[in-house]
């Protein structure tokens, strides 16, 4: 197995081909103590996990704690609602005093890009990103990477559209180099005030519409449109989003027969994606959350084993 | 370990395949109600003696008892101490082992820290009725009070010394080693 050693993980760009397959190998593992009986195993027995979330999150902040209790670790969670953040501490010294309580692995959430990084350089104990602005969520990439394998036991040579909000996805990003590493063709679109400038250097190919983006696909990943930014205008209506890239049952009447469709959660119904595609036959987006537990334990077990 | 340190073939092919003959008449013997038994080998040499246990079970008494395979890393107790972390292989039981009669096998046993890992990993995975347990050498060095119920030899040891069984299933000729460690 190529594992390298590595004290933290900030983002996918760093990770090498074979770290990345090493990790979904573990995985699957990990994927078959979820599914017993007893979903317990003492690997992490005294290793303490801080879940530090300066950002809302369920599935990720949930999958994390699941995912460290599942190995036995000691889980603490903290929120900036609930953190003296809120009575001005910086987020060094907040991060400063986690680790002199002995923390082994922090697991963090931002809304900055590049937080991950600041922390790793100033910590001792491992630092997991958990999304950092627009910059990358690395757990989410490799469990969807995970979850296309279990279907379609490769990556290799598969075509996978994203459509959405590129711009500002952190999951894109995170995506797009893990499936790029691995050997799958990624084409984007979405409204050209949501493609990045200059995103043709990460090897993707742009389309102009939804359904150039979806043709002969094997995978589509629908993103969140961000409601919380809409006073940007990004676009002008989320009717007019939903109409030009919001996926439907019409849209897939040429689809592949095993098409997979993903996202990262949390769904707007009706607007990225129409209720009956995110609940029929080609949607594997409850397999994502699912298997979102088996590859942060992965994560969890191997990174616990860098000692500084 | 120095690859130039002597090495000694203490058990050859042949007597190996006596050995491995003998562990499964006594398994037969011991256990009169072959159908609830499931042999557990601990991966991967543990394994291959599982399957090799498993054919002349059925050389014998046309039954063909089914093997699982256990990968204990996750239940090891010095995980913490390593510098890196074990890589995992999936562990493969075939059906549950609910009220079952579990033979765990391994090639040698040593501390008993392995088969105390393996014993838990076991009892996480469902209540078994019995679980008993088949070595080809035990070598001595006990740090924990586990014995086996089968034992192919027992080989005098000391902790100078390392043993290593080969398996002809991972390209080697079969056969126990026996080496110095380097001082």
């Amino acid at each position: 197995m190529a594992w390298g050693k590595r004290k933290d993980l900030l983002g996918i760009e760093d990770l090498s081909r074979e770290e990345i397959e090493a990790i979904l190998d573990t995985a699957e593992s990990f994927k078959d103590v979820s599914l017993r009986k007893i979903k317990k195993v003492p690997t992490l027995r005294g290793v303490t996990v801080v879940n530090f979330f300066l950002e809302p999150s369920t599935r990720t902040r949930t999958s994390f704690e699941l995912a460290g209790k599942r190995l036995s670790a000691d889980v603490i969670n903290i929120s900036a609602s609930s953190s003296s953040i809120l009575k001005g501490e910086s987020l060094k010294d907040t991060a400063w005093n986690i680790e002199a309580m002995n923390a082994d692995i922090l697991i963090v959430r931002h809304r900055a890009a590049g937080v991950a990084h600041f922390l790793s350089g100033m910590l001792d104990c491992s630092v997991i990103n958990a999304g950092d602005g627009a910059h990358e969520h690395p757990t989410q990439a490799l469990l969807d990477l995970f979850s296309i394998r279990e279907r379609k036991q490769k990556i290799d040579g598969l075509t996978v559209a994203i459509v959405g909000d590129i711009a500002h996805s952190r999951v894109a990003r995170s995506n797009i180099f893990a499936l790029r590493k691995l050997g799958a063709l990624v084409r984007i679109a979405g409204p050209g005030t949501m493609i990045p400038l200059g995103v043709e250097a990460m090897d993707v190919q742009v389309c102009r519409s939804l359904d150039e983006a979806i043709d002969g696909a094997d995978v589509i990943m629908m993103l969140r449109i961000q409601r919380e930014r809409q006073e940007k205008s990004l676009f002008p209506s989320v009717r007019e989003y939903a109409r030009f890239f919001g996926l439907t049952r019409q849209r897939l009447q040429g689809a592949k027969k095993d098409l997979l469709i993903m996202h990262p959660g949390p769904i707007n119904r009706g607007v990225e994606i129409a209720p009956d595609v995110a609940d029929g036959p080609y949607s594997i987006i409850l397999d994502q959350v699912t298997n979102g537990v088996a590859v942060r334990m992965a994560t969890l077990y191997l990174y616990s084993g860098a000692k500084r | 370990m120095d690859r130039h340190s002597p090495e000694t073939r203490i058990i050859s092919a042949e007597k190996m395949a006596e050995l491995i003959q003998d562990l499964a008449e006594r398994i037969v013997r011991e256990n009169p109600d072959l159908t609830d038994v499931i042999l557990v080998g601990i991966r991967s040499r543990g394994a291959h003696l599982a399957g090799r246990i498993a054919g002349k079970v059925r050389e014998m008494t046309k039954v063909l008892l089914p093997v699982g395979i256990l990968d204990i890393s996750l239940y090891r107790d010095d995980l913490r101490s390593r510098i890196d972390q074990p890589e995992l292989i999936r562990t493969e039981i075939p059906g549950p082992v609910e009220d079952r009669n579990i033979i765990l096998v391994d090639d040698v046993l040593f501390t008993g820290r392995t088969i105390r890992a393996a014993l838990d990993g076991i009892m996480d995975l469902g209540r078994a009725r019995k679980i008993q347990l088949a070595v080809l050498v035990d070598r001595g060095h006990r740090e924990l009070p586990i014995r086996a119920n089968y034992t192919g030899q027992y080989v005098p040891t000391s902790l100078e010394q390392t043993i290593r069984v080969r398996f002809s299933e991972d390209g080697e000729e079969d056969g126990v080693i026996l080496r110095e460690l380097a001082r």
